[in-house]
């Protein structure tokens, strides 16, 4: 990011660590930074480390090492009331013995606000979120996904430009993820705040933000849009963990440019794109993404390597098929076709060639 | 073959029929064997019940025997007061209508005032009734003892003037053939052969004495008396009156009989009307006896008003007397009055025992809370460590606990001891600790402090740290967030912490006991004192009553203040 670099950044983690018992790092050198009005998701495994950086930045938990900063400001030693940051919980933590009106006042009163201001306030982020009748309830007489609106608008109500959600949508069913998801982003958009939002859902990571932070090992894997995320990992761990992935393991015979030749265990000769491999000989994963596989030779580019196949299984989704290969000794090995008129079903039994394009097939670390 | 689904056919109604017909006929829900639903449901849930009640049945019997029926039966005693009407029946009638102010009653009260005091003197129930009227006016339990020595002697000049005129009279058969049903006579007669013969270890009793055809009508009051002690000779001394010189009383009582009724013998028939209307002679020469002075000469105190006045307010079968007592208030002719100044103590020790109990409350609010807290926000291994160490109390006798107190406490014990060497009091002005309200204060929040944590800790332990998390990101300081989030979450705990400690408190009877000294007493030690010192125990009772009465107006209150399904004991 540009702005980045020449340091006008909203949010910033410099060199920041994080032990808990003086033994292990739980986060180790983290560096990010993010543009005002930008939606970020910190996306990965529990344990990641990827939570304990926002509690961090929450001011929850003080980094051990390093320094953050908060539209230039290092606010290491800033306590969590004084930094204006709004918070979304899991478990939504509305206060029970409140209203929802109350609960909305609240960030209001703290800040000595006056009453008609703060009933303006109210109505107005209650309406945001379509909760406007909902005021006089309790947290316990809504519904998951009504609290979840709440605790969202709770948060926005003494309008702070950075919030922070910390799996917001974990415990509600798929649809009303779903509407919430949307429902945030827009909302988002609408207001210009900063969010950053941890989640280890990757579907929700790739639909709602602007840049995922991947997380493993106290390490951010990579930072990229989602489409590259999905489309360009940079390393096995990323194309694992973001959507569908069919992996072959091989060693690297030959390097030309942006082109190389894998030889896989099975003995079966490849291309792939090099990604993070850099000589010969090594060994390498390569990924390759279950839609990019192409079955039908008359697609195939010419002169591209193929591989025989057979097929195991195949399951009909509706929109997709979904096919299960053996390939090159690998039983797991997934195709999905669009379910067109002319596509051709498959049938368990089938012997089958498959083949892709070369920059399609990545060749990463092993 | 013949058709093989003929033997599925089902001959009474299907479920589904059954449900169809049902709803068409728009009458109740039929089960599927056509009985109504309801009945049908109820009669399945029966055995579930049955089981149910067995499984509780044994601690319900216990607690029906050990604990409600006895309590129920104590606490009837604060207003049972059949005493006075049992042992004074004749007093208490003749005493209707009467008025203390006018003096002392009539002798005619007095005459059945000595009636009563013979036949109690006899069974020695005057004592007990003397005992229980003392509570109300002191000297009663004297008076009463006095009186049943001397009414022996009452009547004694008309016995010997009867006998001095005919010998016959000294004789207990002369009575019986006089008054006694010729049935009566052939039983009394057959069951002392039936003595004789068996000798030593007979035990049965003799039969129970009856009149002749119209004696009662014609000597009421002497037959009256008879009859009493023909009753007390059988049950107190298993004998018949046969033998036995009848009371002074029944003599006196002839007497008036002759004297009211000179026609009386005219009803007998015989030596006896002989007899009779050679005793009505003399009766006509004889003066009439004057039953108040007789008690006079007793003691003139019986004329007072206060023993008269007594016996009226307290002669009804139930009285609010106790109750009167138990709030500084005396039960008296004219209604209920309160008692001398120097005299209240009830309503002191009930404010008391109020005010401390809510002291004791307090501090265990005070010194529990941030106990609960750090337990309940510790790591669970310390916290369990920790909780040992709040628990240690309860696995140590409650004696033993107090006792150590009274040694740190007392004015040579461990506390004053340090503060001396310490040089911040000096050696002759030790600070007075125990045996006040300060000792039962600390000694009971010490002896209560786990039933406050205990409730306040499992109510904690569910509040999640994200409610402070969250208010400390909405803009809360600390402090706020503690007292406008978590503190009002923890009231539930606070509630039912609050509620077992004072009601604990309030009946607490050893601790203040040993450690209380005179001003840190309970109502509780008093309650003890009428039960085993002073026992008066429907004063005590009564007390007790109120006690019961004052928890639950609280437990009352508190449900309509805080809620009584907002109070948690567990998670």
């Amino acid at each position: 990011m540009a702005d980045t670099a020449n340091g006008t950044a909203f949010v910033a983690f410099e060199r920041v660590q994080k032990s808990y018992d003086g033994e292990t790092l739980v986060v180790k050198d983290l560096n990010l930074s993010m543009p005002k009005g930008e939606f970020l998701t910190m996306l990965g495994p529990s344990g990641s480390g990827k939570t304990t950086c926002l509690m961090m930045l929450a001011g929850f938990e003080t980094a051990t090492h390093g320094e953050i900063k908060l539209d230039g400001k290092p606010i290491n030693n800033i306590p969590p009331h004084k930094r204006g940051i709004g918070m979304v919980f899991q478990n939504y933590a509305l206060f029970p013995h409140m209203t929802v009106a109350e609960n909305l006042a609240f960030p209001l009163e703290v800040r000595g606000m006056g009453k008609s201001e703060r009933e303006s306030k109210i109505k107005r982020a209650l309406d945001m979120v379509q909760m406007g009748d909902f005021a006089g309830r309790r947290p316990a007489q809504l519904s998951g996904g009504q609290q979840q609106r709440i605790a969202l608008a709770r948060a926005l109500v003494f309008e702070p430009e950075l919030v922070l959600m910390d799996e917001p949508l974990g415990a509600l069913d798929k649809q009303l993820r779903e509407t919430l998801q949307f429902e945030i982003t827009h909302l988002a958009h609408r207001l210009g705040i900063t969010v950053v939002y941890v989640t280890h859902d990757q579907t929700e990571a790739l639909t709602m933000s602007d840049r995922v932070a991947v997380f493993d090992d106290g390490r951010i894997q990579q930072l990229a849009p989602p489409d590259q995320l999905y489309e360009a990992p940079e390393n096995s761990f990323v194309a694992q963990f973001i959507g569908e992935n069919n992996t072959l393991e091989g060693v690297v015979e030959e390097i030309r440019g942006d082109h190389c030749v894998v030889k896989l265990d099975s003995g079966d000769i490849i291309d792939a794109k090099p990604v993070n491999v850099s000589e010969v000989g090594e060994r390498t994963k390569v990924s390759i993404r279950p839609e990019r596989v192409e079955y039908n030779p008359e697609r195939l580019q010419q002169g591209a390597h193929t591989l025989k196949a057979e097929v195991l299984e195949f399951i009909y989704m509706g929109d997709i098929f979904r096919t299960r290969l053996r390939v090159a000794g690998n039983d797991d090995f997934v195709i999905k076709t669009r379910n067109a008129p002319d596509q051709v079903r498959l049938a368990p039994g089938d012997q089958i060639e498959i083949g892709w394009l070369p920059e399609d097939c990545r060749a990463l670390d092993a | 073959m013949t058709d093989a689904t003929a033997q599925d056919k089902i001959a009474g109604p299907t479920p589904d029929t059954a449900i169809r017909d049902a709803e068409r006929a728009d009458g109740p829900m039929l089960a599927a064997d056509g009985r109504p639903l309801k009945k049908s449901l109820a009669s399945a849930l029966r055995r579930q019940k049955i089981r149910a009640l067995l499984l509780i049945a044994p601690l319900l019997i216990f607690i029906m025997f050990t604990f409600i029926i006895p309590i129920g039966q104590m606490l009837f005693r604060s207003v049972e007061n059949q005493i006075v009407s049992e042992t004074l029946p004749r007093t208490v009638a003749a005493l209707d209508g009467y008025d203390s102010e006018s003096g002392p009653p009539s002798g005619e009260v007095f005459a059945a005032l000595t009636r009563d005091m013979v036949v109690a003197a006899e069974l020695k129930n005057h004592t007990r009734l003397g005992s229980r009227l003392n509570y109300e006016t002191t000297g009663l339990s004297s008076l009463f003892r006095q009186a049943g020595r001397g009414v022996d002697d009452i009547g004694e000049d008309y016995t010997d003037a009867f006998v001095d005129a005919n010998e016959a009279w000294e004789e207990g058969e002369t009575w019986v053939r006089l008054l006694a049903n010729e049935g009566w006579i052939v039983a009394s007669d057959e069951w002392a052969a039936r003595e004789e013969a068996a000798g030593r270890g007979f035990d049965e009793l003799p039969p129970r004495f009856v009149f002749a055809d119209g004696v009662e009508e014609a000597l009421p009051r002497t037959t009256e008396m008879y009859a009493d002690f023909a009753a007390v000779l059988r049950t107190e001394d298993g004998d018949s009156p046969v033998d036995e010189e009848p009371w002074n009383i029944v003599y006196l009582s002839l007497y008036e009989d002759l004297a009211a009724n000179p026609d009386a013998p005219a009803a007998f028939e015989g030596a006896e009307a002989e007899l009779l209307a050679e005793a009505a002679e003399i009766a006509a020469g004889l003066e009439p006896f004057d039953y108040t002075a007789a008690f006079e000469e007793i003691d003139e105190d019986w004329l007072g008003e206060d023993v008269w006045g007594t016996i009226d307010a307290f002669s009804s079968d139930y009285t609010a007397g106790y109750f009167a007592a138990s709030a500084d208030r005396k039960l008296t002719p004219d209604g209920i009055q309160p008692v001398d100044e120097d005299q209240r103590v009830y309503g002191t020790l009930f404010l008391r025992t109020m005010l401390m109990s809510l002291g004791i409350t307090v501090s265990c609010i005070a010194l529990g809370y941030p106990v609960a807290w750090l337990l309940a926000n510790l790591p669970l291994r310390t916290a369990n460590v920790l909780m040992i160490l709040v628990l240690l109390p309860f696995w140590t006798s409650l004696l033993v606990r107090t006792s150590a107190w009274k040694v740190l406490l007392q004015q040579q014990g461990v506390i004053n001891d340090i503060l001396v060497w310490l040089g911040l009091v000096s050696d002759s002005n030790r600070l007075i600790m125990i045996n006040n309200q300060f000792g039962t204060i600390v000694a009971m929040t010490h002896i209560l402090l786990p039933f406050m944590i205990l409730p306040l800790y499992s109510v904690m332990k569910t509040i999640p740290p994200s409610y402070l998390r969250a208010a400390k990101s909405l803009g809360a300081t600390n402090w706020t967030a503690f007292w406008r989030v978590y503190f009002p979450q923890s009231v539930p705990g606070i509630g039912a912490g609050s509620i077992l400690v004072f009601i604990l408190a309030i009946g607490y009877y050893i601790t203040p006991e040993i450690v209380g000294g005179t001003k840190g007493v309970f109502i509780s030690n008093r309650i003890a004192y009428h039960i085993s010192t002073s026992l008066n125990w429907g004063l005590a009772a009564a007390l007790g009553t109120i006690l019961l009465a004052l928890v639950l107006v609280l437990y009352w209150l508190y449900d309509r203040i805080v809620g009584i399904d907002n109070v948690k004991l567990g998670g």
